[in-house]
């Protein structure tokens, strides 16, 4: 008998409700979103996009360190996040800060996670999420352990994890959906599909056509999203998580993404693996000005509004980073003190040593 | 009291464990209705049910990211690597992410894990079963590591690493399981970790170990007693905090010691431990302190166990060594 893969690709075709001129072309998906929620929808993306070009700045002139680009990813970014409830947890990549910001993390105190300072990582009561994960893949397996935490628990909540394309590579990518999937476990599994895993490009990563349909080989559901569109992203991830929370388990959202900017401010360099045309090309799909265009159509957004929040953004950026500056440095002995609930000898012993030397 | 095995007192520390704390998990390949590969956790998943005791798929890493998650929910999870010659699927779980967990939140998140893993030669193992790796996880900031050598110690031990708020390893050896019973208190007790236990004392030369050198160790002692050598044996129970203060009472008084492990000379916890010697008590050496380990090779193919593991002649005549430099 021979085996082929057709019948695959069209069971993952993409998902889509707004075009690239903010026309809405999938009028039956169109998710009930209040007016309110549309204009802090795109009051998000317009302030996130602004921190990233804040960021990118400020990195630049050596006030902030470790920085992965956001602009681009948008509507992927911040479309998921704004189908969370606050109760939701959130296991991010190193990319996914902005999710954070909008989960409830102080701005300060993500610049104090890109400096190197632990209190980035301090989250506030009540912020559910854990820092940015740096090894691509570890999120997925937690993600799994998270969800079924939840599912004991009783709660109505779930676990929402990001990877990159380059990600769904990894094992702990599979290991993380299949645990989730064999548990029936609340999660719901992104991957930002942003073309490029540093200069190696997605078609490199696997022979898979699309990365959604990776769910199948741990059967679970899953969906390829316009990542640039956030009403798609939107409605995808509302119905991810209306499925876990009723008990049917996880899914995988492939969203269709680009980042305009290098994969991290660490000296990568675009030109060297990116073409001009391909910019050009994923720039007119900016998700900023599809959903501006299906605003103003709607009479719900306005240059006046959108200046507003620039402004905003800026004067909100500027005292964050005062309020990093301000942040006491760190000691040895706050490392110290950090690693245990109680010390064991050997750190007993160094704590005093330093404090001593802290203390001159 | 009652008379158990060191599997016995194992699956005893579960038990209390279990009834104590309903946040207690315990999960990992066939550990449920099978009761685990060597019936650790027998009897546990009809006790507490599926939701307490349960299997995984077959994926180490998978089970490591599992307990930081399950962690974050609040619950105390006690996961099994069936092997720890396994670990190294899940180095990245257990050294990349619980160990730092709280370090790298502030202190504001924290992994109360317990991960079990038998290990440990002498009983013909295929490959990568019984391979001593614990000198990987003392290397890693965050971790405890611990060894008991008895029923006794095993269960007090247990029960005080999955009560402990950060993560503990705690690796039994399979040599060990059945070999003896002891007695083994039926109501909950506990042993504190990183503390050591002076097995046996002496004043000539210091023989220290863990896992099943310990009994070697208490048989090369008893040999060189019969040279008229008085040979003080301490388990150090915990290999990752080590308690010095024990190690150093004993080089004081002895001022020879040989420091005993199965894992090979270039791994184990010997070389960290012989260097604290040296820092706080040369002064007190009458001798080098000396190391048996096993040869710088694989672990050996099962049936040359017997030639490579080290065993009760190799540590007297290294405490001779010692004794006669």
């Amino acid at each position: 008998m021979k085996r082929t893969l057709e019948g695959i690709e069209e069971q993952f075709e993409m998902f889509q409700i707004l075009n690239e001129d903010g026309e809405v072309v999938n009028e039956e998906a169109l998710p009930d979103l209040s007016d309110e929620e549309l204009k802090e929808l795109m009051h998000r993306m317009v302030y996130t996009r602004i921190l990233d070009q804040r960021s990118i700045a400020l990195n630049r002139q050596g006030r902030l360190g470790f920085y992965a680009p956001t602009a681009g990813q948008e509507a992927s970014q911040l479309g998921t996040h704004f189908a969370l409830e606050k109760e939701d947890f959130i296991l991010p990549g190193y990319r996914d800060v902005p999710q954070l910001i909008w989960h409830g993390l102080p701005l300060y105190q993500a610049f104090l996670f890109s400096r190197g300072h632990f209190h980035g990582n301090q989250f506030p009561e009540g912020v559910n999420a854990l820092s940015p994960q740096i090894i691509i893949g570890a999120q997925y397996t937690q993600a799994a352990g998270v969800a079924l935490g939840m599912k004991r628990r009783g709660k109505k909540s779930v676990a929402i994890t990001y990877t990159g394309d380059g990600g769904t590579s990894q094992g702990d990518f599979y290991e993380g959906m299949n645990f989730a999937g064999a548990y029936d476990a609340p999660a719901i599994f992104i991957v930002q599909n942003n073309q490029f895993a540093i200069s190696v490009p997605r078609e490199k990563q696997t022979k898979a056509k699309t990365l959604a349909q990776k769910a199948v080989a741990v059967g679970i559901p899953g969906i390829v999203v316009d990542g640039m569109d956030v009403l798609a992203v939107y409605a995808a991830t509302k119905e991810a998580r209306e499925r876990a929370i009723n008990g049917e388990g996880p899914t995988l959202i492939e969203t269709l993404t680009y980042r305009y900017g290098p994969h991290t401010m660490a000296g990568d360099d675009p030109t060297r693996y990116r073409t001009e045309d391909m910019d050009t090309e994923w720039e007119k799909q900016d998700p900023l000005v599809r959903f501006r265009k299906y605003l103003e159509a709607k009479g719900l957004w306005s240059e006046e509004e959108e200046n507003k929040v620039i402004d905003q953004a800026k004067e909100e950026i500027k005292a964050a980073i005062k309020e990093a500056d301000n942040y006491p440095k760190m000691k040895v002995s706050d490392l110290i003190n950090n690693m245990y609930e109680v010390l064991p000898s050997n750190l007993e012993e160094q704590l005093e040593v330093y404090k001593e030397k802290e203390s001159k | 009291m009652a008379q158990m095995t060191m599997i016995q007192a194992i699956t005893d520390a579960l038990r209390t464990e279990l009834k104590n704390d309903e946040n207690v998990m315990i999960f990992g390949e066939d550990v449920g209705k099978n009761g685990g590969v060597f019936r650790a956790t027998e009897g546990l998943q009809a006790e507490f049910g599926e939701e307490r005791v349960f299997d995984t798929p077959l994926a180490e890493s998978a089970i490591g990211g599992m307990a930081v998650g399950l962690a974050l929910e609040g619950f105390r999870p006690v996961p099994e690597i069936q092997f720890f010659g396994f670990v190294y699927e899940v180095m990245d779980a257990i050294s990349g992410q619980l160990a730092r967990l709280r370090y790298r939140s502030g202190g504001t998140q924290n992994a109360p894990v317990t991960i079990r893993a038998p290990f440990g030669g002498g009983v013909h193992t295929p490959e990568l079963h019984a391979d001593s790796l614990e000198g990987l996880m003392a290397q890693q900031p965050g971790l405890k590591v611990v060894i008991p050598s008895n029923p006794y110690d095993a269960k007090g031990l247990l029960i005080s690493a999955i009560r402990d708020n950060d993560p503990v390893i705690y690796l039994e050896h399979m040599k060990l399981y059945r070999s003896f019973r002891e007695e083994v208190p039926e109501e909950e007790y506990t042993v504190e970790l990183g503390k050591a236990a002076v097995k046996r004392e002496g004043t000539d030369v210091t023989l220290i170990a863990y896992g099943a050198m310990v009994q070697a160790s208490m048989k090369a002692a008893e040999e060189l007693e019969k040279n008229n050598v008085s040979a003080e044996v301490i388990d150090l129970r915990t290999v990752s905090p080590i308690d010095l203060d024990t190690v150093l009472a004993s080089v004081k008084k002895t001022g020879r010691v040989v420091v005993v492990q199965e894992a090979q000379r270039q791994a184990g916890i010997a070389a960290h431990l012989i260097s604290e010697i040296q820092e706080r008590a040369i002064l007190h050496l009458e001798a080098p302190v000396m190391r048996v380990a096993a040869p710088d090779t694989v672990f050996a193919f099962s049936q040359a166990e017997e030639v490579w593991l080290p065993n009760h002649n190799d540590i007297v005549e290294k405490a001779n060594e010692v004794i006669n430099f």
